[in-house]
């Protein structure tokens, strides 16, 4: 099967005057068509960054760029001028945390899925609309012939996050990255949305990869996960091998300190320290200074990517196996 | 003539640490011509609770529910329209009360924005003996208690001590800022989302931290989050808030295994499932949480119940206790045989 998106040995380094960050230290991933890939990391793992670099997000100036980032044929790190701004949109698109950020404040909801339409598929004005007002039903915006008309400020935050999915996804983007698009709504609101991206997803038969931080929420969407810590993807597997047969040591710490269920009183299994500065690259693996199982080994070079089942893989000398301890 | 804060308990342990009675707050939206008030956003409006000695109690709710009001409003960060506060039996900021002064040494908050809570420009041990010195804390006693709390919160006061707040990552600064909360030796305090800024891996930390330190120092806490999951986790008793209403009171056990208003139960089951062979199939309730600016008349939950009916439309609600479970509430009518709600349970 040929991937739809296919991410080699990703490097991103962005240079200040006074220090470098060595964000994304060699990530490969792949995701197929009508997949669903759930990126898993705390901040400043890199996740988000690996997903800007796909749409090629990244202030140029400051950000260095190694590997190879192919997505439906387009060798995207290559990608200049007109065939960059082609790419952005029709062939990928991206939702984000703050809807207010992805809409112009001064045009309306309507005009602004319109545009989009009209530049990438050469639709003249009556036929963006048209597509805007079917984008806004689609995402059920309630009264959406109303809401064409409003200005982003007049929605609530449920409804922006609404109108925000229907402008990434009026010109039928082949694959939607998503950042973070339900971190900022309140609970009852989430799973409206999270459910709302799912159904999409299976129509269109997008590619979708979902950045986020809360374990919960990418079981709810992903097929697949991957974990990243301090710039790489340290477990990659199944939503359901992941979270049933965990096998490095950082995602299983993860679930341990995830509160949930009836853990009431029980005293957390926290991951000691804090995640490490990024001003080096690590030699070894990056997460041995928080590690129980580490030894010298592991600090001095990095650890073997090993198969722990079928299409799951840690990148761990010492993997754990057998299932995860905490559960609720 | 206002008495000092006893130090030691006063009441017993039957009375409660802090009673809330009868608290609103309205915020007016001022516009227009004349500056004139178009309208009001009824963040708090008549809520009743106990804090009861030596419990956490979790308050959750969604934005706009009122929880962060009703914070500050137990601080007296903000003043109440109306309503009292009454401190171990004392009410707070009346004549022949306790002062706000006193009350504010036993009744200390820890905030979310672990940065924008400490002063830049003092290192953290001047932070955390800031407190000690206003009360008349001799400047060595202070600094003396400030590294002993470092210590405490894991922080070792050597390495620590003279650092400023931007030298320290999230998770140390929530400590610093749990440190300073305690410098006064306070018998409650309220920890209003102070782990929901930080990662995982570090909020498990501080949960640690947090019921260490409640042993320790046998404090009593109001921990107030959006996260169901580590409110369940930390609290011995949840009150639930919506539009500045309680709707919900009762054990943690009893709100999270046996729900009687619908929005607790809508909110419970819009929790992600951990579980990739069980995802949820059907959002629990549809729309937004409304504007609590100018909030729909009766029950406020009724433009969102699936089970409204005429009488949620125009009475609002009382808090009625359950017919077993002991100190379980809820503000709904379908939980008062007397309400003529049709689904109304029938008196047991």
């Amino acid at each position: 099967m040929s991937a739809l998106v296919r991410v080699e040995d990703l490097h991103v380094r962005f240079r200040t005057a006074e220090r470098t960050v060595h964000a994304v230290n060699g990530v490969d991933l792949s995701l197929g068509q009508g997949e669903v890939l759930g990126l898993l990391g705390e901040s400043g793992s890199g996740k988000s960054v690996t997903l800007r670099s796909l749409l090629r997000l990244l202030p140029e100036r400051r950000t260095q760029t190694k590997g190879r980032i192919e997505v439906a044929g387009h060798d995207v790190l290559a990608l200049e001028g007109a065939a960059l701004r082609a790419y952005r949109g029709k062939v990928v698109s991206m939702i984000f945390q703050e809807p207010m950020l992805a809409f112009d404040p001064v045009f309306t909801i309507g005009d602004q899925i319109a545009e989009a339409v009209m530049r990438h598929e050469r639709a003249d004005r009556a036929a963006g609309r048209a597509r805007a007002l079917e984008m806004l039903e689609r995402v059920r915006i309630p009264s959406a012939r109303r809401r064409l008309d409003a200005y982003p400020h007049e929605m609530s935050g449920g409804m922006r996050q609404r109108a925000m999915i229907a402008l990434a996804l009026a010109c039928r983007p082949r694959v939607l990255l998503a950042d973070e698009p339900t971190t900022a709504l309140d609970a009852t609101v989430q799973i409206q949305i999270l459910l709302l991206l799912r159904e999409l997803q299976k129509e269109f038969g997008m590619g979708v990869i979902f950045v986020t931080h809360d374990i919960g929420v990418a079981l709810e969407v992903s097929d697949r996960l991957a974990v990243m810590y301090a710039g790489r993807i340290v477990e990659r597997g199944s939503a359901r091998d992941l979270i049933r047969a965990t096998a490095h040591p950082y995602p299983r710490g993860l679930l341990a300190s995830t509160v949930h269920g009836a853990m009431r009183g029980r005293r957390l299994d926290a991951i000691p320290g804090a995640p490490p500065d990024l001003s080096q690259v690590p030699e070894g693996c990056a997460f041995a200074p928080r590690c129980r199982l580490a030894e010298p080994a592991c600090v001095a070079a990095r650890p073997p990517v090993v198969e722990i089942g079928e299409a799951h893989v840690a990148e761990c000398r010492r993997p754990v196996t057998g299932s995860v301890p905490a559960e609720g | 003539m206002s008495v000092p804060a006893p130090d030691a308990d006063l009441g017993g342990p039957a009375q409660p640490l802090l009673a809330v009675r009868g608290l609103f707050r309205h915020f007016p939206i001022r516009g227009g011509l004349f500056n004139r008030t178009t309208a009001t956003v009824q963040a708090v409006d008549g809520i009743d609770f106990d804090v009861v000695k030596g419990e956490t109690l979790g308050i959750v709710g969604e934005s706009g529910c009122g929880k962060s009001t009703t914070a500050r409003l137990l601080v007296r960060l903000l003043d109440p329209d109306r309503g009292e506060l009454v401190y171990d039996g004392l009410p707070v900021g009346t004549q022949d009360g306790l002062s706000l002064r006193e009350m504010r040494r036993h009744v200390q908050m820890v905030f979310q924005d672990s940065f924008a809570s400490l002063n830049p420009r003092l290192t953290v041990a001047d932070s955390i003996a800031f407190g000690p010195r206003v009360h008349g804390v001799p400047a060595a006693e202070a600094t003396a208690r400030a590294r002993d709390l470092l210590a405490r919160v894991g922080l070792a006061p050597d390495a620590f001590g003279r650092r400023y707040p931007h030298e320290l990552s999230g998770g140390q600064r929530q400590r610093v800022n749990i440190a300073r909360a305690l410098a006064l030796r306070p018998r409650l305090v309220i920890l209003d989302e102070a782990v929901s800024a930080l990662d995982k891996s570090v909020e498990a930390q501080v949960l640690n931290l947090l019921q260490d330190l409640k042993a320790e120092f046998g404090l009593t806490y109001v921990f107030i989050s959006h996260d169901l999951n580590v409110v369940r986790y930390i609290s011995d008793r949840v009150l639930v808030m919506y539009l500045g209403r309680i709707v919900e009171i009762g054990p943690v056990d009893a709100i999270y295994g046996a729900p009687r208003h619908p929005y607790t139960r809508a909110l419970l089951s819009a929790m992600p499932s951990m579980d990739p062979d069980r995802r949820t199939l059907e959002a629990p309730i549809a729309g937004d949480p409304p504007n609590p600016i100018n909030p729909p008349p009766g029950c406020r939950f009724h433009t969102r119940c699936p089970f409204a009916a005429d009488v949620c439309r125009t009475r609002m609600p009382e808090l009625v206790a359950a017919p077993v479970a002991h100190g379980h509430l809820a503000a709904c009518h379908m939980a008062d045989p007397a309400s003529g709600h049709p689904q109304a349970e029938t008196a047991a």
